[in-house]
């Protein structure tokens, strides 16, 4: 992406942080003088490890990572509020950090006071900070009430206004600690506008968030962290996908366990293990929206059978079955297998499921108008779909829309 | 359903460019490079902190001086009338309100700043700023209060038929001097707290231990000791209040050499008041990286 300067913005060179917490934590002068030579104790908690990275003017940047993965504290630290056990930050330009919006807020004031204060914390001059007030107080749409006191606001207002104030403080480096879930509907609109007008004006951002579709919309590249390292660092997307996966955990083998009460059946079969498989052909617990994915369950049998049906349903998270697909119509039937024979039964489908957690339940049974049900286990495979957007449906079907003008306005009659 | 194959995401790690460094940024600090930025935040922190006194109060500004007028009148009224105290001092009642004016800035700037860097811990773990600014502040808005109360002192005096006179410009100086030492001790004091709670009852403490052995409500000529007397001006906050009286309430009372008894006895209380403002700094510039996380 876009490198205006052959110098980086920030580069982040070998860092480590560790934090020493004392399991007692020792607060009075006392129990220093009755204990002086006493070593204490210390819990080291290791927040960055050997971290390195740079990130280059005008670029993009999304740290993704869940909660207690360092990324904050990396964050603080570039901001200059920590100091780096080893290692060392560069950075070229006029940065500010937003850990936290408002900060420095005094609810006692009015927002003049309150964008002044937090103007001048930002790095404005008392100057800048009051020629921007009208600017800012616009752009939170609170004019008409900035007489109030801002104890008195709403916290979506409060939150419009502190952001506002992070809009006008014209930094060359920002950045970011999960802010933009903010304000309703509208105004969040107005925010992504704003990160939309940053990407394009070149400035360099670098931004903390959970929130994935975020990091895809805006971010240029993207830095995973786990346990203090980066994981993985490359394109949003492929990040995004890493990080869910860290979320909910790798694919694993289900156990065979005949005593298992979401079991039912005969025994003449038996449902070995069932997973989801990504394009790629790859057990994934993680399938994107709009791809080719498939679902494959391994049978094997205890007794020879002839033209077994095999079927599958997935359940969404509310326990609705969205999706059911069988063998019960194939033409020609499933052949016969022998009994010790093993089989895979595959259903590939273009992924239309909504974003979020489905469940899916394999079964096989024997041919015929009864179903009679060799082997069924409930729920075996689940699986998460990412995607960026969500119409809020239970599909995400591929459609056109096309809008067309019915007929030409009559001219005006003369 | 039509099938839209995309390649296999494949963008591990696309080389980049090896790009060059800006500057190496320091971490916390105390003081940082900024000198106008220093003062700007220290201001801005101060005067918010001052208007809020005054917010949702009908009196404002009254109450905040009605702390020093109120221990002034029941000084005053044990004093002279219970105790039936006789002080041939020059302005006795004006003397001990400069004194009790004096005293209550330092004591409320230390003992506001002793737990400043903990009550603004959402600044200071949230914000990039110089640390010292938080304790400086303290200070600031203490001054402004003690600029008005002065101003109270004056017309005392002047209503109790004192006379400008051309010492009065030495109050610029008084002023400054003052703010030093509240400003030594709030830095090292708030430092201080951060690792050791129990330094605001300690501080407490001393700030009446040193109420006492200031000469607040007597004048230093009643100890009638030469040698306790030295030892009381080693006290910076006793050689303040000493010239101040001298300077601005009356030429009666001995100024600060003639009252240490020369030019080398005033350097103990110079030499106190340096090592607090040095100290103090050196201190705090000590622990400011590490202020944000022992918090």
């Amino acid at each position: 992406m876009p490198t205006t300067r052959a110098t980086a913005a920030v580069a982040v060179d070998r860092v480590s942080k560790t934090f020493r917490v004392p399991t007692e934590k020792v607060h009075t002068l006392k129990e220093t003088a009755l204990h002086p030579f006493r070593r204490r104790a210390f819990n080291e908690f290791v927040a960055l490890r050997d971290v390195s990275f740079d990130v280059a003017h005008g670029e993009f940047l999304g740290i993704v990572g869940r909660n207690g993965s360092g990324k904050s504290t990396l964050l603080k630290c570039m901001a200059g509020i920590y100091r780096v056990d080893s290692g060392d930050i560069y950075v070229d330009g006029r940065l500010s950090a937003f850990i936290e919006l408002g900060v420095g807020f005094n609810m006692d004031l009015p927002a003049r006071d309150n964008v002044l204060i937090n103007g001048t914390m930002l790095g404005l001059t008392p100057r800048e900070a009051r020629r921007r007030y009208d600017s800012v107080i616009d752009f939170a749409e609170l004019r008409e009430f900035e007489q109030l006191k801002i104890k008195n606001y709403s916290s979506g207002m409060l939150v419009r206004l502190a952001f506002a104030v992070m809009i006008h403080v014209d930094a060359e480096i920002l950045l970011v600690d999960e802010v933009l879930a903010v304000g309703d509907a509208a105004f969040q609109q107005k925010c992504f506008d704003e990160f939309y007008r940053l990407r394009d004006e070149n400035r360099t951002v670098i931004l903390v968030t959970h929130d994935m579709s975020a990091v895809e919309r805006f971010c240029d590249r993207a830095v995973l962290f786990e346990k203090g390292d980066v994981v993985r660092e490359g394109e949003p997307q492929r990040v995004g996908m890493d990080y869910l996966e860290l979320n909910f955990g790798r694919p694993e083998a289900s156990p065979v366990d005949p005593g298992d009460p979401a079991r039912s059946g005969d025994g003449e079969a038996e449902i070995v293990e069932a997973w989801f498989e990504d394009h790629d052909g790859a057990r994934a617990s993680m399938l994107e929206l709009g791809r080719p994915c498939a679902f494959a369950a391994r049978v094997r049998f205890a007794a020879a059978a002839d033209h077994p049906v095999f079927a599958v349903s997935v359940e969404n998270a509310a326990h609705d079955t969205v999706f059911g697909a069988s063998t019960e119509w194939q033409e020609g039937g499933t052949g016969h297998f022998d009994a010790g024979e093993e089989a895979v039964f595959r259903v590939r489908f273009d992924n239309v499921l909504a974003p979020g957690r489905y469940e899916a339940t394999p079964a096989v049974a024997q041919r015929g108008s009864g179903s009679k049900l060799m082997d069924r286990r409930q729920r075996l495979a689940s699986i998460v779909v990412s995607g960026t957007h969500s119409s809020g449906a239970l599909l995400e079907l591929p459609f056109d829309a096309a809008v067309e003008r019915a007929g030409q306005p009559a001219e005006a009659e003369s | 359903m039509s099938v839209e194959v995309k390649p296999p995401a494949q963008q591990e790690s696309a080389p980049r460019p090896r790009l060059e460094r800006g500057a190496r940024i320091p971490g916390p600090v105390a003081i940082g490079v900024d000198a106008r930025r220093f003062f700007n935040l220290t201001r801005t922190l101060a005067v918010t902190e001052f208007k809020l006194r005054f917010f949702g109060s009908a009196l404002g500004y009254l109450w905040q001086l009605m702390r020093p007028l109120m221990l002034f009148g029941v000084l005053y009224v044990v004093f002279t009338h219970v105790l039936k105290f006789k002080s041939d001092a020059a302005f006795y009642p004006v003397a001990l309100l400069s004194g009790v004016v004096i005293f209550t800035f330092l004591s409320e700037s230390t003992g506001t700043a002793v737990t400043c860097l903990v009550d603004r811990e959402n600044l200071v773990r949230k914000v990039q700023f110089p640390r010292l600014v938080v304790p400086l502040s303290v200070t600031m808005t203490a001054m402004m209060n003690l600029v008005l109360n002065l101003g109270v002192v004056l017309i005392f005096l002047l209503a109790s038929g004192g006379s400008v006179r051309l010492s009065w410009l030495e109050l610029p100086l008084l002023i400054v001097v003052l703010g030093l030492l509240a400003a030594g001790l709030s830095t090292l004091l708030s430092a201080l707290y951060v690792r050791y709670r129990d330094i605001r009852p300690v501080w407490e403490v001393l700030l009446q231990i040193f109420f006492y052995a200031t000469p607040i409500f007597y004048t230093l000529d009643l100890v009638n000791n030469q040698t306790i007397e030295r030892l009381m001006l080693a006290n910076p906050l006793a050689a303040i209040i000493q010239q101040f009286r001298h300077a601005v309430i009356d030429p009666s009372h001995p100024n600060l050499v003639a009252a240490a008894g020369g030019w080398l006895y005033v350097i103990p209380p110079v030499a106190v008041l340096t090592l607090l403002v040095v100290g103090g700094y050196r201190y705090f510039d000590r622990e400011a990286p590490l202020i944000a996380e022992d918090l």
